[in-house]
């Protein structure tokens, strides 16, 4: 009897010492730049959390404010 | 933004010799990037639009990103005591981080999130002589493109072929032998 509690005590103290997972995180997931801030400073006419409204307004300002050519021809 | 963090740094080739060169380096959010095969805790993702970005609450300030990167993106905080490394900071291309789009913790790690405003990086729509130019690749290729040719010139510039081709100068095309480099 003594040797089966000491047994289960044992076994006990070692689940004590059950290792933990070191896998790496998959870490916090980030919001994509469509989804917009819900904020009332954003490219003037974009509409919010709209993918192809996102990308239409990239590309223009892409070209507006960076390509001269486009802007002063 | 930290004590001792550069995002983006303006290297001048030939300083002082006429004709000298200045380039503006950042982080180039390279395809297979060095810093996120090195990194220790894997605090880098890449977002779907190429972005390389990294969390700072993961972040140990290793440093091996720093010597992975051909291009010395990642900076440290040099303000700390006994001159310890803090977490590390680089261009995000106005991308923001893991926090919440557009929130206080997202600005105060990382700076502002331009994209998620619909916005292109602050450095390439301020820069006053057009010399960097932000977006996707085909609009900033076709810029290249159409600013070269409009100022003469053409094939015979260098690198041309690598960037677009002998087709696309107004050459004849020609198809390099399978496998090889242009």
């Amino acid at each position: 009897m003594k040797t089966v509690l000491l047994t289960v005590a044992m076994a006990a103290a070692l689940v004590a010492c059950g290792e933990q997972p070191q896998d790496l995180g998959a870490g916090k997931r980030d919001a994509t730049p469509q989804s917009g801030t819900g904020k009332a400073f954003v490219d003037a006419g974009w509409k919010q959390g709209d993918p192809a409204s996102w990308q239409a307004h990239l590309k223009a300002r892409a070209q507006r404010g960076q390509n001269d050519y486009s802007r002063m021809n | 933004m930290p004590w001792g963090v550069n995002r983006r740094r303006v290297v001048t080739l030939n300083d002082g010799v006429p004709g000298e060169k200045s380039i503006s380096v950042a982080c180039m959010h390279c395809s297979d990037a060095p810093c996120m095969a090195v990194c220790p805790v894997n605090c880098f993702y890449k977002t779907d639009e190429g972005v390389v970005l990294h969390d700072k609450d993961v972040c140990i300030g290793c440093g091996y990103c720093s010597y992975a990167c051909p291009f010395g993106a990642p900076q440290f905080p040099s303000q700390g005591t006994f001159g310890v490394r803090g977490k590390m900071d680089k261009c995000t291309f106005c991308a923001g981080g893991p926090e919440a789009n557009g929130s206080q913790a997202e600005f105060e790690k990382y700076g502002r999130n331009r994209l998620a405003e619909g916005k292109l990086p602050v450095c390439a729509e301020m820069c006053s002589t057009k010399a960097l130019i932000a977006g996707d690749g085909d609009v900033v290729a076709d810029i290249f493109r159409n600013r070269v040719l409009r100022r003469g010139k053409g094939a015979e510039v260098w690198g041309w072929g690598t960037a677009y081709g002998s087709k696309q100068a107004g050459q004849p095309g020609t198809t390099p032998p399978e496998g090889s480099k242009s």
